[in-house]
């Protein structure tokens, strides 16, 4: 028999001593960092984990025309095998939440969890896009109030709430173009997109039917004005610019492009994924903008999910406005929103380009958006704008003696500051600079894009980040550089602390492996297969 | 600002590294006519989490939610119990506050995630593959039927009148611009979905049909007849699922000829959420691959041999492509889609398929009770969660008259086609999972209240 330990023996730990090499783990894991199987490797067919009412004697004679030969091959866990995996994944993710992640034009900035607690609320979550208007009056007062903002803040007269995410909310921009000269009997045929433009822009435009010409920049980042006052012909039906443009600067002859544009019977789309950088400070319809996108999930803080759900409403010069999608809320004399639909659209709205999407648009996302707006406030709103710029300013004059800033010297950036890899030895690219970020404990820059600067790395660090966090990147980024520059060997293999490291990309798409396709485990009997002839 | 980590301090010393004397100065560029002097005029100042709160808390208590009344609407958005955990599991920072996985290093959770939808989804589809989703069901719908111009090279579209209406307007919205042909009808209050129609306007130079699977009535047309018809005109068949839970159930579209299976996804994770966000479903065969829009995520190695994930194929995408994109699509529903993706998990496909057998019982116990109320008849000879009953009088009123006893009777489709007076008498009645003995007397007796 075991005596009692009354003592409270244990050995005595030891620190450092001998340093060999760790031997690789039974598991497959290293502690932390963890390996986790596909769920079709882990799961059955016949696991579940939800506990559900019988109804194996209810009748489905009626169903028997119709009736699955066996059960999907979908592999099931119970509760706690189905949060352990998907905790283990989350792991081999990085977020905001862990660190920066200073993807330029993509504004990840923090996401506010009252955000996620007011989106919650049975009363905007747990209620369905057709129930009586009687019942939701309060959701529509909540667009209403969503959509007022977002015309005070921009300098608008309408509003499309519709849109999904931002290219949607291209695409609603430039149905209005369209349909709008269409209604004036001028249908025309061309889009005018800056080189400098996000790959959605010319994707949009093709998708509205319209058929796309480049625009050149200027030696200085911007519109070239000059090209494009040349290309203005009666055929242009619009122009899709950025501002502040994808190098981070602010197009300073806007004003100027928007008259040329209107001289010539055109319409101004300004892609609004930048706003971000003026957002309080300056109104877009005092550029002369005639549609522009907002993206609830860039400046107004809406979680990006690991891509999307977004939401892209689109606020409409006068001259645009009516041709907004359906439905739309509009404002009673007394205050009370109300829905326009179809019902009501050749009374209210007949020049409306009709519906773009089923139902009323990404509710959970207004909710969060307006809950962000108000926090923050007019003067808060402002702030975010002069904090972001400041930050990618600090950004740029800390980094432009080690990586090479091609716009640096025409003077301040906006909201994010652009690098090149200009200056770096043969056989360094940009992508080893990002790869090398990862190890670093950062999420890397966006990388080769804009594609009008050769080896792109744009940095958006946002207004959420500390000037101590901030400290901490530019060391980083750095030593990177200045690695870069020696030629470190090691950089060409980063990241070397990564759950994975450099990921074969053109196997990937040489042999396109897109689901997995084994057999999932059946263990038990089948419940399904006794169902046909009951 | 609680949200606004610089200090004063922080902001001085950084202009000075800057060597700018104010943060005006950095705004140089700004057209100064276009540059505000000070906050907008008229709207508040930042308020606490506290006040924010109650504001918003305010206006969500001005709607009913249907958790608070016996709730019967579906039309395309259904209402089920999500499991306590995959609300917990969303809201991991990881995954909530990741991005499109551009580096795939530190990103093979989200892409892990996306291999395993894709490979459920393909597996609910009954197709080869599926991508990383679309916005919703209605919009990926319209890309089905852009892809399936880009494969036959056909620009004409045959709809069943079974389809969501949102979803055809969303349809002629987009091919008034891209020079589509579509041909499209209302639904006709029969017992049987209109596929003899539908097959008799197959011909050869269309592109494609589409086809709601079970349709806008709760009917389950025979997709395998209209496949036949539709490939032996050269043409494809778009499937359209707007409840997968009916899935459970019912044969896969791709196992029954369709080639390209889309649908909307809400049902399983995401909830109501008045519409949005929801999660568009994709799938399709692999020979079409090359031509599907979205993201895909695919299946490879890393430096040292190990299996991970990247997204693939993306010279089919705007990024890439720009003007030569298949879809202008760049954010999708990621989010939903994880949602979607661990509700599926917990189900799996024997969970599944009992959840839905459930659905069709209380559909069935539904049906009979109301088919008791004076005045109403059950129109549908066969339907899995959703069917469609008429009404002595306009269905449109009568959900208003249910509302205000606090029931939430169902979706009229008065609501849905305006125009079709044929139609207005119509209601469709959904019950799933959620729905209890005591909500169907609770519509039956208010039914029966509103009619007398």
């Amino acid at each position: 028999m075991n005596k009692l330990n009354t003592a409270g023996w244990r050995p005595e730990i030891v620190t450092g001593g001998a340093e060999a090499a760790p031997e690789p783990t039974v598991s497959g894991d290293r502690c932390f960092a963890v390996e986790e199987p596909l769920i079709f490797e882990l799961g059955g067919l016949g696991k579940c984990g939800v506990d559900i009412e019988d109804a194996d004697t209810a009748p489905l004679e009626m169903l028997a025309p119709f009736l699955r030969a066996e059960p999907p091959a979908l592999a099931g866990l119970t509760e706690p095998e189905t949060v352990r995996h998907y905790t283990r994944l989350s792991r081999q993710n990085y977020g905001i939440d862990l660190g920066p992640f200073p993807l330029g034009s993509c504004t990840m900035k923090h996401n506010p969890r009252l955000n996620e607690k007011v989106a919650r609320l049975p009363g905007f979550a747990d209620i369905h896009p057709l129930q009586p208007q009687q019942t939701v009056r309060g959701a529509y007062q909540a667009i209403a109030q969503l959509a007022d903002w977002l015309l005070a803040l921009t300098g608008m007269s309408g509003v499309a709430m519709a849109p999904k995410a931002g290219a949607h909310g291209e695409l609603c921009g430039l149905l209005c173009i369209r349909a709008a000269l269409e209604a004036r009997g001028d249908a025309r045929a061309v889009v005018l997109v800056p080189e400098s433009a996000h790959g959605t822009n010319p994707a949009t435009a093709a998708f509205a039917g319209y058929r796309v010409e480049s625009i050149p920049a200027t030696a200085e980042g911007r519109v070239d004005l000059a090209a494009l006052r040349a290309r203005l012909r009666p055929d242009v039906a619009a122009l899709m610019i950025t501002n502040p443009n994808t190098c981070g600067l602010f197009e300073r002859e806007m004003k100027a492009i928007a008259d040329a544009v209107h001289a010539a019977g055109a319409f101004v789309y300004c892609d609004g994924a930048n706003f971000n950088a003026i957002v309080g400070r300056v109104r877009p319809g005092d550029l002369g903008v005639d549609a522009m996108h907002i993206n609830l999930h860039k400046t107004f803080s809406t979680p990006h999910g690991g891509g999307g759900p977004g939401s892209g409403p689109v606020v409409l010069s006068e001259a645009l406005a009516p041709f907004a999608p359906l439905p739309f809320v509009r404002r009673e004399g007394d205050g009370t929103a109300v829905l326009v639909e179809e019902e009501d659209a050749s009374a209210e709205h007949p020049q409306s380009f009709g519906r773009m999407a089923a139902f009323h648009g990404q509710m959970g996302m207004f909710t969060r958006a307006l809950t962000y707006i108000l926090s923050h406030g007019a003067d808060g709103l402002r702030q975010v704008a002069e904090d972001a710029v400041l930050n990618a300013n600090y950004v740029l004059r800390c980094l432009e003696d080690v990586l090479d800033a091609p716009f640096a010297a025409s003077g301040p950036c906006m909201h994010e500051a652009l690098f090149s890899d200009n200056g770096l030895p043969d056989g360094f690219s940009t992508l080893d600079i990002a790869k090398g970020l990862i190890d670093e404990g950062f999420h890397p820059m966006t990388v080769y894009f804009p594609l009008v600067v050769h080896g792109a790395m744009l940095v958006e660090p946002t207004e959420t980040e500390s000037k101590a966090g901030l400290d901490r990147f530019i060391a980083s980024l750095r030593s990177l550089a200045e690695r870069a520059r020696a030629a470190d060997a090691n950089l060409k293999s980063a990241p070397h602390f990564a759950p994975r490291r450099r990921l074969d990309e053109t196997l990937a798409a040489r042999k396109p492996v897109l689901t997995w396709h084994g057999h999932v485990q059946k263990p038990g009997a089948p419940v399904l297969s006794e169902i046909g002839g009951s | 600002m609680r949200y606004l980590p610089l200090t004063s301090a922080d902001r001085a010393e950084m202009l000075r590294v800057i060597g700018a004397d104010s943060i005006d100065a950095l705004f140089a560029d700004v057209p100064a006519e276009a540059r505000l002097p000070g906050p907008i005029d008229g709207l508040p100042a930042h308020a606490s989490e506290l006040a924010v709160e109650r504001h918003m808390s305010a206006l969500a208590a001005q709607n009913l939610a249907a958790g608070s009344a016996p709730f019967f609407l579906g039309a395309g958005a259904y209402r089920h119990h999500i499991p306590a955990s995959v609300d917990h599991l969303i809201q991991r920072g990881e995954f909530l506050t990741s991005y499109t996985p551009y580096q795939p290093e530190i990103a093979q959770g989200t892409l892990q995630v996306l291999f395993e939808f894709q490979t459920q989804v393909a597996r609910l589809f009954g197709t080869d593959v599926a991508n990383a989703s679309m916005y919703d069901g209605s919009t990926a719908c319209w890309e089905a039927i852009a892809m399936a111009g880009r494969v036959t090279r056909r620009k004409r579209a045959v709809l069943s009148g079974g389809l969501h209406p949102h979803y055809v307007s969303t349809i002629r919205t987009m091919a008034r611009f891209t020079g589509d042909a579509i041909n499209a009808r209302e639904p006709e209050l029969v017992a049987s979905p209109d596929d003899a129609t539908v097959i008799a306007a197959i011909e050869g130079e269309t592109a494609c049909v589409v086809v709601q699977y079970p349709d806008i009535l709760g009917r389950i047309p025979d997709l395998k007849a209209i496949a036949e018809a539709a490939h032996a005109q050269g043409a494809l068949l778009v499937a359209v699922v707007t409840e997968p839970v009916a899935l459970g159930l019912l044969e896969a579209p791709g196992h029954l000829g369709a080639d390209i299976v889309v649908g909307e996804g809400q049902s399983l994770g995401v909830g109501l959420n008045f519409g949005g966000p929801y999660l568009g479903l994709f799938g399709a065969s692999e020979k079409f691959v090359r031509q599907m829009p979205g993201r895909l995520c695919g299946q490879t190695v890393d430096a040292d041999g190990r299996r991970g994930f990247v997204l693939t194929l993306s010279t089919r995408e705007q990024h890439i492509r720009r003007e030569k994109a298949t879809s202008n699509i760049c954010t999708n529903s990621g989010l939903c889609a994880l949602a979607f993706s661990i509700h599926m998990t917990l189900l799996g496909g024997e969970g599944l398929a009992k959840l839905a057998r459930l659905n069709h019982a209380r559909a069935r116990a539904t049906a009979d009770r109301l088919a008791q109320v004076p005045g109403v008849t059950v129109l549908n000879r066969a339907w899995f969660n959703e069917f469609t009953v008429i009404l002595p009088r306009e269905a449109r009123e009568v959900v208003r008259e249910l509302a205000d006893r606090r029931v939430l009777g169902g979706v009229s489709l008065g609501r849905l086609y305006p125009e079709a007076d044929a139609l207005h008498r119509a209601l469709l009645v959904a019950a799933t999972e959620t729905t209890t003995d005591e909500d169907i007397e609770a519509l039956a007796t208010a039914l029966t209240e509103v009619l007398a």
